[in-house]
């Protein structure tokens, strides 16, 4: 019983491995900021909407670096917003599928909640939410997280530490939602066209992240 | 690569896919729809009193999409317990746990179908006692709290432990701020009562109470602090007619403690409706030993 405990920390610790490297903060020039995902290992970042509603954007990285950040789109009603950085080689976080999501399934929401850098919280899959309320295409997944400020824009895992969705806030306590990752996808070839979409051969990548062209 | 993560992931997804098959969505009010679990192949499930506002124009949502309509086998507000029975046949129940299947500690699953699909949060049990009264004096055969995220309209559907069964009916409403399951036992016992009876049957003898310290000597005499002082009888009830009046001090019933409400609503039990119980009582400072008859509490 203890051993399965220490593995599955073990394991917890090893997704968390994988996926760190692609959480970064977002400050916009207000507050404490949020937290934001990398898409693109070229510089793209997705965050939320609301992370990015002030002043100049900038982003800083696990090791420490801070650059300045470009808007290139935000959606106010879908609470995304895609940033652009100049950087190459960026770690990203490995594509999950977002639409075959089980209730139940573990998933882990990464970010700064009240400034703690890298900060994480586990909880399962309640169900996804859509239609009602919100704009056309919006869609959520709900989870049993609790989502205090500073995980916006953060990457959303599931065991496997595929990113599944960005978080985006608390719906009442105890429960978190994330927007999907195929809501994200269709947001970024609306704004964006195939240009920085990410290559599906990346989709499954685990391998590691190539390295920066010098 | 994280084996036990992933293992253990499939696993409560599994579970809740299983437990879902047996898990509907119960439309019994006017805001947001319940859930409910189904008990019997033929048609009966088993939901949450409190999330039935009406007894007509029940529709209950079955796993494969189709709604039918329900009406109403019985409820029971003190263990906050209804039973329905829907035309449609072919339910899958979940599998039950046994009594003691149930651990402090234990992962544990809510389950619930508000929606067309099933949804779940997961926690542990936090506290596993033994029999416990419920405010309104219903038995439930054993107190189990779980630390689960009551998503909005869980109440009514099953809680399923780390084996893939269900061990009780969850509902938000039998605590405030705290979710509480009605045991697999108790949820045996309330659904054969509603389907023989339609109804719990309780004894009552008409008497509104308030616990009271006991003097110092009779405290000492009876080996217990407090008793239950009558400060409302009501008219034509048995208390009233065999004499009880306010200021009487109830402190035993057929010679077992009275010290709280609790103690008389589980010593009221349906076996007693129709007889008469010794009642002993502090009247003008003297215990007093009298007979009282048991009615059945509208």
């Amino acid at each position: 019983m203890s051993g399965l405990l220490l593995n599955l920390g073990s394991d917890l610790e090893t997704v968390l491995e994988d996926v760190r490297p692609g959480l970064v903060q977002v400050r916009d020039g207000r507050g404490a900021g949020g937290a934001g995902t990398v898409w693109h290992p070229d510089g793209l970042i997705l965050t939320n909407a609301h992370v990015v509603a002030g002043g100049p954007v900038s982003v800083t990285f696990r090791d420490g670096r801070t650059l300045p950040a470009d808007l290139l789109a935000r959606d106010a009603g879908l609470d995304l917003a895609a940033l652009s950085v100049e950087a190459a080689g960026l770690p990203t976080v490995a594509l999950g599928e977002s639409r075959t999501l089980r209730p139940g399934q573990i998933v882990l929401a990464l970010g700064h909640p009240q400034g703690l850098v890298g900060a994480v919280t586990a909880g399962v899959v309640i169900g996804s939410e859509n239609g009602a309320r919100g704009p056309e295409g919006a869609e959520w997944i709900t989870a049993d997280l609790h989502l205090r400020p500073g995980y916006s824009g953060g990457p959303l895992v599931d065991a496997r530490g595929r990113l599944v969705g960005i978080n985006f806030m608390m719906n009442g306590p105890g429960v978190g939602m994330a927007v999907p990752v195929h809501v994200v996808k269709a947001f970024l070839r609306r704004n964006l066209g195939g240009s920085r979409a990410r290559p599906e051969s990346e989709t499954l990548a685990l391998a590691p992240v190539p390295s920066p062209p010098g | 690569m994280a084996n036990v993560l992933m293992e253990l992931s499939d696993s409560l997804a599994g579970t809740v896919e299983t437990v879902g098959r047996g898990t509907v969505r119960v439309e019994g009010r006017r805001r947001l729809p319940a859930s409910g679990i189904a008990w019997s192949r033929d048609g009966l499930v088993v939901t949450a009193h409190h999330v039935l506002e009406q007894d007509e124009d029940i529709r209950v949502g079955l796993p494969d999409g189709e709604a039918v309509t329900a009406s109403v086998v019985g409820r029971d507000p003190t263990t906050d317990v209804a039973v329905l029975r829907v035309e449609a046949g072919d339910l899958t129940p979940p599998a039950l746990a046994g009594p003691d299947e149930v651990k402090v500690g234990e992962l544990v699953l809510a389950i619930g179908r508000p929606g067309k699909s099933a949804r779940a949060t997961l926690g542990i049990v936090s506290v596993l006692g033994k029999e416990w009264h419920t405010r309104a004096g219903g038995r439930l055969d054993r107190y189990l709290q779980t630390d689960v995220v009551m998503y909005p309209g869980f109440s009514g559907g099953p809680l399923a432990g780390a084996s893939g069964e269900v061990l009780g009916l969850n509902t938000s409403a039998l605590v405030r701020g705290a979710s509480v399951a009605v045991p697999v036992a108790t949820l045996h016992r309330v659904v054969d009562t509603l389907v023989a009876h339609g109804r719990v049957r309780r004894g009552y003898l008409g008497v509104g109470t308030q616990p009271v310290r006991l003097p110092a000597d009779v405290a000492q005499g009876l080996e217990r602090d407090t008793g239950l002082l009558v400060v409302s009888v009501e008219p034509g009830s048995p208390a009233h007619g065999d004499g009880l009046v306010l200021g009487d001090t109830i402190v035993a019933l057929d010679g077992a403690p009275v010290r709280h409400l609790d103690d008389l609503l589980a010593l009221l039990t349906e076996d007693r409706i129709g007889g008469r119980v010794p009642l002993q009582v502090l009247r003008g400072g003297r215990l007093q030993d009298m007979s009282v008859a048991v009615g059945e509490r509208p």
